[in-house]
């Protein structure tokens, strides 16, 4: 027979409670017997001890970690100059493909082989090509520095595949906004910048997210064309104290930019998901 | 005064012709009815009159002056011709009040200032003063569909062509946009309206006309449409319609 319960909750409410606590101590048993696992296990190999010593070295660690931060604010500052160029790059590159206007067709045919080139060539091809190459003119400096025309190649290559995301967004924006703005008599440019645009945009700040992400990564590869960024620096230590510690150190700051970035992207995709619905 | 006329229009898709010569004569302060079966070519009319769709042949006339040959800007005319659509089509990322501000701000080009009390009293005339400062998805269907109806008024446009505007609404709020129309005709605005509610058509109309077949195939007043229709078409559609 059904009783109404004394502590206030509907039965539904005491089951799911029931539920919710066994799914916790399942759980909670199965993450611990990994964990066990690894930690009674992975030291039973038969190279741990090498491996220790070698990745995991407290001392190292502690006399290389504040120049490798100091080292990534190279990246950082690397990667704030390229992202603002990245964004109105792309922006730019993902407009010219769709311009009408038949005086501009080359400007059309521009962005397509834009996109089609950076694209199809690994980032670390475009960084040598660029870095190495536009230097290799002779030019005086300042203009010879590896800062500038390694960030040069990130730009470009990022820009394309921003501008694609962008295009994207363009069309996700459904073609009865377009219809409406133009029934009110805003021209094709007029309907662009002010409905399609920042609707376009909004729905794909979580992709542009992640490229930002790949972005600050990808920032390390201009290593290997000078600048000393953290990759290179955890390098260089790695030389001097004959020990792998140091990149240890240097994915470990990057995690603690990573994770949450991506947390948060992820987190931005799963509202837009929720508010389509 | 012959506010709004066409003559022989002609759209294709394909080959296939959705209006194969349509004639219709509004007078200014009218309002004209289109019914018709489902795919009879009511939107696609009303796009073109408002050139979002390009005709194939026949011409349409603003005024007595031809706003249908090819290759001309269609931004002035699209300007005097208020087209309210079934879904709304609100700006999602502006409020009610910047959505109707928007047109008359980039079109002729006026400022925000000189807007804001004559859109305002827009927005109050039809019951909508306490939501100028919402964004769209915080409104019913209903008071979207009056937003945008404003919006398009916010233009000062001089014919209004409504798509089937409430047929997306609960059956509740048809009756608040309805009232918008009547309002506006009152004011003497000429409109051109495509409906499948018969029964507003009958009250309201000054004209229905029946597209069949890309055509015009009857039209008349209400009382002659709806009580003696004369082709055995109509008398079918509406035997379906009023059902
Ligand atoms: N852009 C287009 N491309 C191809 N065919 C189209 C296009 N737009 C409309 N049509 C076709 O034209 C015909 C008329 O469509 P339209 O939407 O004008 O009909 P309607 O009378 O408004 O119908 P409803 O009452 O369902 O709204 C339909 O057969 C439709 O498939
Ligand atoms: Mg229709």
């Amino acid at each position: 027979m059904f009783r109404p319960s004394a502590t206030g909750l509907t039965r539904r409410e005491r089951y799911e409670a029931q539920q919710r606590r066994r799914a916790l101590i399942v759980a909670s048993a199965s993450t611990a017997g990994v964990v066990a696992a690894l930690v009674v296990l992975v030291p039973l190999a038969p190279g741990w001890d090498k491996v220790r010593n070698s990745f995991f070295n407290a001392e190292v660690f502690a006399k290389s970690f504040p120049k490798l931060l100091e080292a990534f604010w190279v990246n950082v500052m690397i990667f704030a100059w390229c992202a603002p160029a990245i964004a109105v790059l792309g922006l730019l590159i993902a407009l010219a493909r769709d311009v009408k206007s038949p005086a501009l067709f080359p400007l059309r045919i521009f962005g397509a082989a834009f996109t089609d080139i950076f694209r199809g060539v690994p980032v670390i091809l475009t960084v040598y090509l660029i870095g190495f190459g536009i230097p290799g003119l002779g030019l005086p400096r300042p203009w010879n520095s590896p800062y500038i025309w390694g960030s040069l190649a990130l730009i470009l290559t990022y820009s394309a595949y921003v501008a694609e995301i962008f295009r994207a967004g363009i069309d996700s924006v459904h073609h009865s906004q377009r219809a409406a703005a133009l029934s009110l008599g805003l021209s094709e440019r007029q309907v662009m910048r002010d409905v399609v645009l920042p609707q376009a945009v909004r729905n794909v700040v979580p992709s542009q997210m992640n490229m930002l992400i790949a972005l600050q990564k990808d920032v390390s590869l201009l290593s290997f064309i000078g600048p000393v960024e953290i990759f290179r620096q955890a390098g260089v230590f790695k030389s001097l104290l004959a020990n792998f510690t140091p990149y240890v150190g240097a994915a470990l700051i990057f995690l603690v930019v990573t994770i949450p970035a991506t947390r948060y992207a992820d987190h931005l995709m799963a509202r837009q998901m929720r508010d389509r619905r | 005064m012959e506010k709004l006329v066409l003559e022989g229009v002609v759209k294709r898709f394909g080959n296939k012709a959705v209006c194969d010569g349509i004639d219709l004569v509004v007078k200014a302060g009218q309002m004209v009815c289109l019914i018709g079966a489902s795919g009879a070519g009511k939107s696609t009319l009303l796009r073109c009159v408002n050139l979002l769709e390009p005709i194939e042949d026949g011409a349409i006339y603003l005024d007595g002056e031809d706003i249908s040959v090819p290759g001309l800007n269609p931004q002035n005319v699209r300007a005097r011709i208020g087209m309210v659509f079934q879904s709304y089509n609100l700006f999602p990322h502006m409020t009610a009040l910047d959505n109707a501000m928007l047109a008359p701000r980039r079109v002729h080009g006026r400022t925000r200032g000189e807007l804001v009390p004559e859109v305002s009293e827009l927005f109050e005339r039809f019951g909508l003063s306490e939501h100028m400062a919402q964004y769209p998805d915080q409104l019913s269907g209903g008071q979207q569909q009056r937003v945008a109806i404003v919006r398009a008024l916010a233009m000062r446009p001089e014919v209004m062509l409504f798509d089937e505007i409430t047929s997306a609404l609960d059956p509740q709020l048809v009756g608040e946009v309805l009232d918008v129309l009547v309002t506006l005709k009152h004011q003497g605005m000429t409109m051109v309206l495509a409906t499948h509610e018969m029964g507003f058509a009958a009250e309201a109309a000054d004209k229905v006309c029946f597209l069949h077949n890309g055509r015009v195939l009857e039209e008349g007043t209400p009382q002659d449409m709806f009580g003696a229709p004369k082709k055995p078409e109509t008398r079918a559609f509406l035997a379906r319609a009023l059902k």
